[in-house]
């Protein structure tokens, strides 16, 4: 039933024109690989480890190729293992050394290449098949809570003080632990390598992290009962390496916007939207819910009149994230509770666009961000606020709830907030659980009308976009008051034009794996 | 009310009781003998009549205190000098109407977060036309040109647009940073300027909440604001510095 008076034949319009949209993209997307999408696949076949210089082997097997490279990494690795009947961990060595030149290599034939190809691939996604029913297993045995989940940043910097605070979060309640990464991680064109214990606003991303922290959530979900999500952050110049990282070590979430980072760290928009196809094709087959970042929107331009492409922004998120396999179920997308407290109705306001994203995205799991923007040192008015947001995302049956810190405007989370935040939100959603199916708002409520005017809204933004064309768009500054033009932005020397020869092996093994074999071609 | 300004120490309910409450977390845990660690812990700061009102288990062996005490220490008002910025705070309108007349022309301001921040929401809360808390931003200045350069830009590249737009001021914004990242980051950028023998030709202001104006003008900044600064106050600071360095002719630009 829907208690806003939404109508969905409105609503699927605006989705086949979010579908248009990204469509129009496709013969972009097809075109082109990139350096990270060459390494993601070079992980995926089984390349892991780093050179005496600490730099990763997938980035010196992607740099040695150079403009080779748009053949596909996996091409030249399977010729070369062929040749040498070495293991593909050892090609990449040997490469690393300057043992092994695959500018050098003698000729061998294309379809041995390309079985060889397909072998390592599928003994890839076996791995991560194998983490996905290990997944299954333990959370028939540690039933999550029911929805909204209780979702929790740790942010030491340090992997193993991180290991504490997540451990202490989840005993009180917790069901969700993201670790936040190192400013900048976003920006660096290579993933670190191993644990470790230094980092400024959180905590490097890195194979070895992931394994430390999952096995610590693993070990205290044992105690608790219930099976502990480990999220982190897909975004930035390395999205599909740090994907298939997480789908090796049974990460259950991943923040991987379509667009965040053309328009919040200024990616090159065609590395972003090549990056985002293939990372979300390994999400789906892993099994992991995307977050998607359209909260960050609202940081920048006004909640109240930018509430209309918050949910643009996510029907074009959804539209891409289906087309790359994910399941409803596996969108976690994004909005925010982010209007002026100091606003008359400003809850009503907030209440209607929850309540409207819920109606819009109903199979998807939507993660709601808490108040940033009017976050201040009153960390006793910041409680307030966190606990209107908490009620508001009972109410509208939110997923994904990522709790408000009250010290949001100051620093990364003490042990004490988290505490505190979680007692906000239980005491909060158990005082109002069933409010939803209690309370009705009449037609001409601000509620409603509120909602109404935002989906209209929503409706003829998509249908700009679609006449001026998505990259038209981002370049005009549409989407949260930010201008990025299609040839600027960080990454766009590793965008490359791919050959008439591409193999990227992944692409068939995953597509059949994901039942996407009709489509795929279009895509990538 | 008797104030005694060389003997100030905080007020619950009664002038000079000295009332404070405090919400900690020790590393042990809960139970009586932390609840007691906690005790001798405020009444070490200097708190009488402590109270231990709230215990709570956070797990992993930590407890959280709320505490209520009493100190008998004060402050001397009458002893305290400040650095704040020292300039009239005009409104939009006046701001634009000083820069007609002092100037004859529009003051073009660049500013960015520099390093690797990637927060805006100071600079933005400045420079973008929609401001804060209903205080407009720069940009909605008619007689300003706004270039607000966004997050995680390197400060060469900062001092190289001002140039290229022939910036009369620079706002330099840093929010998060650790381990005093932001002081490296504020300080690279002004020697920066200095070697490109352009120092004197900038007015500079340093943003952020971890920042006050004594601790810019130690950086080498001419300002510094923190928390609670509008575009208004930065305006204001901006016309008053250029009008005072550059003499209130009118007729340079």
């Amino acid at each position: 039933m829907s208690l806003l008076g939404i109508d969905q034949t409105q609503v699927q319009r605006l989705r086949a024109t979010a579908d248009e949209i990204t469509r129009s993209l496709a013969p972009l997307l097809r075109a082109h690989t990139t350096v990270t999408v060459e390494r993601a696949v070079l992980r995926l076949l089984g390349v892991d480890g780093v050179d005496h210089h600490q730099v990763p082997l997938p980035n010196v097997v992607v740099n040695h190729l150079r403009e080779k490279a748009g053949d596909g990494a996996a091409a030249a690795v399977c010729a070369a293992m062929l040749h040498t009947g070495a293991s593909i961990g050892e090609v990449a060595e040997q490469v690393a050394r300057g043992e092994l030149d695959l500018h050098r290599l003698a000729q061998v034939p294309e379809d041995e290449v390309r079985a060889l190809g397909h072998e390592l691939a599928a003994e890839g996604l076996a791995r991560i098949r194998a983490n996905v029913r290990e997944r299954e297993e333990r959370i028939s045995r540690l039933p999550v809570r029911g929805q909204p989940w209780k979702y929790v940043i740790v942010a030491t910097g340090n992997i193993h003080e991180d290991v504490i605070q997540a451990r202490a979060a989840v005993r009180r309640g917790a069901d969700i632990i993201a670790v936040i990464r190192t400013t900048g991680q976003s920006l660096l064109d290579y993933v670190p390598y191993g644990p470790t214990t230094e980092g400024f606003g959180g905590t490097y991303a890195t194979q070895a992290n992931f394994r430390i922290m999952r096995a610590a959530l693993d070990e205290v979900a044992e105690e608790t009962g219930h099976y502990v999500r480990l999220v982190n952050y897909a975004s930035g110049l390395c999205m599909p390496e740090i994907v298939v990282m997480g789908a090796f070590e049974r990460l259950d979430m991943m923040l991987n916007d379509s667009m965040y980072g053309i328009l919040f760290r200024d990616i090159n928009p065609v590395r972003t939207f090549v990056d985002q196809f293939f990372s979300r094709m390994v999400d789906a087959a892993a099994g992991i819910i995307i977050n998607t970042g359209e909260d960050n929107y609202l940081t920048t331009a006004d909640a109240v009149e930018a509430a209309h492409t918050v949910l643009a922004s996510d029907f074009i998120n959804e539209s891409f994230g289906l087309a790359a396999g994910l399941r409803s179920d596996l969108l976690g997308l994004g909005h925010a509770f982010e209007i002026d407290p100091d606003l008359e109705d400003s809850f009503l306001l907030e209440l209607s666009q929850a309540l409207l994203l819920r109606e819009v995205f109903p199979d998807s799991p939507l993660k709601y961000m808490p108040p940033t923007k009017h976050m201040s040192g009153d960390v006793f008015k910041g409680y307030l606020m966190n606990a209107m947001f908490n009620l508001s995302g009972i109410w509208s049956h939110q997923g994904i709830q990522l709790l408000g810190m009250l010290t949001e405007a100051m620093h990364t989370p003490f042990l004490q907030d988290r505490f505190l935040a979680l007692q906000n939100a239980d005491y909060v959603m158990n005082a109002a659980r069933h409010i939803q199916d209690q309370v009705t708002f009449r037609p001409d409520s601000l509620v409603v009308r509120r909602a109404h005017e935002v989906l209209d809204k929503t409706g003829r933004l998509l249908e700009e976009v679609r006449g001026a064309g998505l990259l038209e768009a981002i370049s005009a500054g549409w989407f949260a008051d930010i201008s990025r033009p299609a040839d600027g932005g960080k990454g766009l020397l590793g965008v490359l034009k791919k050959s008439g020869r591409y193999f990227n092996p992944c692409k068939s093994v995953l597509a059949v794996q994901l039942g996407l074999e009709k489509e795929i071609d279009t895509w990538i | 009310m008797d104030l005694n300004l060389r003997e100030i120490r905080p007020y619950g309910d009664t002038l000079s009781d000295g009332a404070m409450q405090m919400s900690f977390t020790l590393p042990l845990p809960t139970g009586p003998l932390a609840k007691e660690a906690a005790l001798r812990f405020v009444r070490r700061l200097g708190l009488a009549e402590a109270d231990v009102v709230h215990m709570a288990e956070l797990g992993e062996g930590f407890t959280f205190f709320i505490v209520y005490g009493k100190t008998r220490l004060f402050i001397d008002a009458t002893d305290i000098t400040v650095t704040a910025v020292e300039s009239d705070v005009w409104d939009r309108a006046t701001c634009d109407e000083k820069i007609r007349e002092l100037f004859g022309r529009k003051l073009r301001i660049v500013g960015a977060c520099i390093g690797e921040d990637a927060h805006t929401v100071g600079i933005d809360a400045i420079m973008n036309m929609k401001g804060y808390a209903g205080h407009y931003g720069l940009e909605r200045f008619s007689m300003i040109d706004a270039f607000n350069l966004g997050a995680q830009v390197e400060p060469e590249t900062l001092l190289a647009r001002a140039l290229e737009k022939q910036a009369d001021a620079v706002l330099v914004s840093q929010v998060v940073t650790q381990r005093d990242a932001h002081l490296q980051n504020l300080t690279r950028f002004v020697e920066l300027a200095e070697a490109a023998g352009v120092r004197d030709r900038l007015v500079l202001i340093a943003g952020g909440p971890r920042l006050d104006h004594k601790l810019a003008l130690e950086l080498g900044y001419d300002a510094g604001f923190g928390r609670g600064t509008f575009a208004e106050h930065v305006a204001s600071f901006i016309i008053t510095h250029l009008a005072r360095s550059r003499g209130s002719s009118g007729s340079k630009g």
